[in-house]
């Protein structure tokens, strides 16, 4: 734990002189070539010159003055689509390697301990595929619509953009998430425990007015939604819920779907669980009766402890979990520290959200961050003296509708421990004496 | 939230009602093709890509496939990964065996101890097997596919043969091991805010275990710890 800051400053000081090294002497011949600048370009070069070593050799806290201040940043479209500081570049997607038997079939982490908001960056969305991300050509895309409809169409993606558009912020989790750990405490880090859920703002169209385009017949009362990649992903999803608040998106976060997110188009099921979410969207079907698939059948059933399972077990129950302090995230010395994390649930808004530091016997109400919203990731806080002896923390969230976040040994009073998805239970982290964070069970 | 109907029922009542359609059209309920955007789908188009299949049988195509036939194809394209009887290869799914093993303590979900229908076998092979070239095999080795894993799991005779007659027909044994409805919340955890309980016990933590891959630096495949 404590090694951590001190190689996090020495990949600091390597990418400073990288970047030192690569931008500003380039901006300095532009401008020298340019003639833009005479005796001022001259001073730029000199300047630089003369203070890198010496800024690279020391802080640069005052009284120095940053070699960043005293030459010149990069130019517009350095990069014409923006990338984060390479000092961030530890925020990235993980997977863990044992869990799944290849890279194409499987799953990668929300880095959640370094995010802030609720709004995860695209390039951080989680990953789940089925058979590896396709690429698409949008021009060559279609969306059919077919079944127990009046008019069976075929829709390009310029056809689905002519629509009304809704945007909405919805969560998608993957069911599951945490599912590592029904047996016991295994992973040590937030990203690799709670990383298969991420949340986005999402521009599409209802389906309901897809739907309705096509003229749902009578007898209809389910839809199938399929995806255009190798695994053909398909859902049977009842109409009542197709009708409600589904929309065919398009859009993540103000621009197209990133590939990995469904590019061209996707399923948005707020508050289902995501594999509902049918990626590369390619038909729906209308029909009477569910199609029982693998998807529904052989996974996404819970299996329980008497051996019998549950199916369609689509909504993602109410679930937190505290960001900070994290194993990735421990404490640096007593003293006040703010609890923060992110609460959701699939039946609708966030109500409140509960903090305990000693194991759950006592608990307070922590302060949740506006927007709070349906189906949404929804911040919390908390100000904490910490006295630096050891503590447990938790968190539990109680959604509109009442639902209390249960304890892990009350899911598996009921479950069992071989239901694979929906282990929604509250998350205990030690904090040790010396600050450091450890995932752990209580009995 | 929305002022879209909620049944499928009102919204085709809405759609086709004589007296709606000779109305001007309000709000939301309008009938099919008022936006006609897009081409209609013809029926060789919706043939093409219409590929599912349901445990009535519904989408099953012609053809026919026999046990013997499946073992032929069997060991071309899937007992590499999914072994020579079902039994699978590293970490690639078992296909058979696993009988009462579900309230066991440590279940194996296989096609003859789990899978409710014998449907979802023909369609899933057709749709995503082989695993590297989906969409690959014809009908008739799906078919014949789907006979030789229902007798690896002893559920059809050797003499099977797989058609869109006899499909529909086969009973799996853990059909009846489902609930298809959402019974949840399965649990009713009380908001309880002062003295909860006596004490806190750590029972299990994963400091040492092991099996956690670094959250900094490059991604690898080591584990840290």
């Amino acid at each position: 734990m404590l090694g951590k800051p001190r190689r996090l400053h020495r990949d600091v000081s390597k990418a400073v002189l990288e970047e030192s090294e690569r931008l500003p002497s380039a901006e300095r011949r532009r401008f020298l070539r340019n003639g833009l600048f005479t005796a001022g370009g001259a001073m730029v070069g000199g300047t630089f010159a003369g203070i890198a070593p010496k800024a690279l050799a020391a802080t640069q806290s005052p009284p120095e003055i940053p070699s960043w201040t005293r030459t010149l940043g990069a130019g517009v479209v350095t990069d014409p689509y923006g990338v984060p500081s390479p000092f961030e570049k530890d925020v990235i997607r993980r997977n863990v390697p044992w869990l799944t038997a290849d890279k194409v079939s499987s799953i990668s982490f929300s880095p959640l301990q370094h995010l802030k908001g609720i709004i995860t960056p695209n390039g951080l969305f989680f990953e789940r595929h089925h058979a590896g991300r396709p690429e698409i050509d949008p021009q060559q895309h279609r969306l059919m619509i077919h079944g127990l409809v009046e008019r069976p169409i075929i829709l390009s993606m310029e056809d689905l953009q002519r629509f009304p558009s809704v945007s909405q912020i919805n969560f998608i989790e993957c069911p599951a998430n945490g599912g590592m750990e029904w047996r016991g405490a295994q992973l040590n880090s937030l990203q690799f425990l709670h990383g298969m859920v991420s949340c986005a703002e999402w521009t599409g169209v209802r389906l309901s007015t897809l739907l309705q385009e096509a003229g749902i017949k009578t007898e209809g009362k389910w839809l199938l939604a399929e995806g255009a990649d190798g695994a053909a992903m398909t859902r049977s999803i009842p109409l009542e819920k197709a009708l409600d608040d589904v929309i065919v998106a398009y859009a993540q976060n103000g621009e197209a779907l990133r590939r990995e997110q469904g590019y061209p188009i996707r399923l948005v099921v707020p508050g289902w669980e995501g594999n509902t979410h049918v990626k590369w969207l390619r038909r729906l079907e209308v029909g009477d009766k569910p199609w029982m698939q693998r998807e529904e059948t052989s996974k996404y059933t819970d299996l329980m402890s008497d051996g019998t399972a549950h199916g369609f077990t689509w909504v993602m129950e109410a679930k937190s979990v505290i960001t900070s302090p994290c194993p990735e995230m421990p404490l640096r010395g007593k003293g006040i520290h703010q609890i923060e994390g992110l609460a959701w649930s699939g039946r609708g808004k966030v109500k409140a959200v509960d903090i305990s530091v000693d194991g759950g016997q006592n608990w307070q109400q922590a302060q949740l961050q506006e927007p709070v919203m349906s189906k949404s990731l929804t911040r919390f806080s908390l100000e904490w003296k910490w006295d630096g002896n050891p503590a447990l923390l938790q968190s539990r969230v109680i959604d509109e509708t009442g639902y209390v976040q249960p304890t892990l040994a009350q899911l598996k009073q009921t479950r069992g421990t071989n239901s694979i998805y929906h282990k929604n239970s509250i998350q205990t982290w030690k904090v040790n004496a010396d600050g450091g964070v450890v995932n752990v069970q209580l009995s | 939230m929305s002022s879209f109907p909620k049944t499928p029922r009102l919204l085709a009542g809405a759609c086709c009602g004589i007296l709606l359609a000779s109305l001007p059209v309000i709000g939301s309920a309008e009938q099919a093709g008022h936006y006609g955007y897009g081409e209609s789908a013809t029926d060789e188009q919706i043939a093409a890509w219409d590929i599912d299949v349901r445990p009535d049988g519904m989408g099953l195509p012609e053809g026919s496939g026999s046990v013997d036939e499946g073992m032929a194809v069997y060991e071309t394209y899937c007992a590499s990964c999914h072994g020579a009887f079902g039994e699978g290869m590293g970490r690639n799914p078992k296909l058979a065996g696993g009988d009462g093993s579900l309230d066991q303590d440590r279940p194996e979900k296989t096609v003859g101890s789990y899978w409710p229908y014998a449907s979802t076998l023909w369609d899933y092979i057709h749709r995503a097997m082989p695993f590297f070239a989906p969409q690959s095999l014809s009908d008739d080795q799906v078919y014949a596919l789907t006979a030789y894993v229902l007798n690896l799991n002893y559920i059809v005779e050797a003499d099977f043969v797989a058609n869109k007659e006899t499909l529909p027909k086969v009973v799996m044994p853990n059909q009846d091991g489902f609930t298809w409805e959402d019974s949840r919340p399965v649990v009713n955890n009380e908001r309880c805010m002062k003295d909860c309980k006596e004490s806190a016990t750590v029972s299990d933590s994963a400091a040492g275990k092991n099996l956690t891959p670094s959250t900094t630096g490059p991604l690898d495949e080591g584990m840290t710890e």
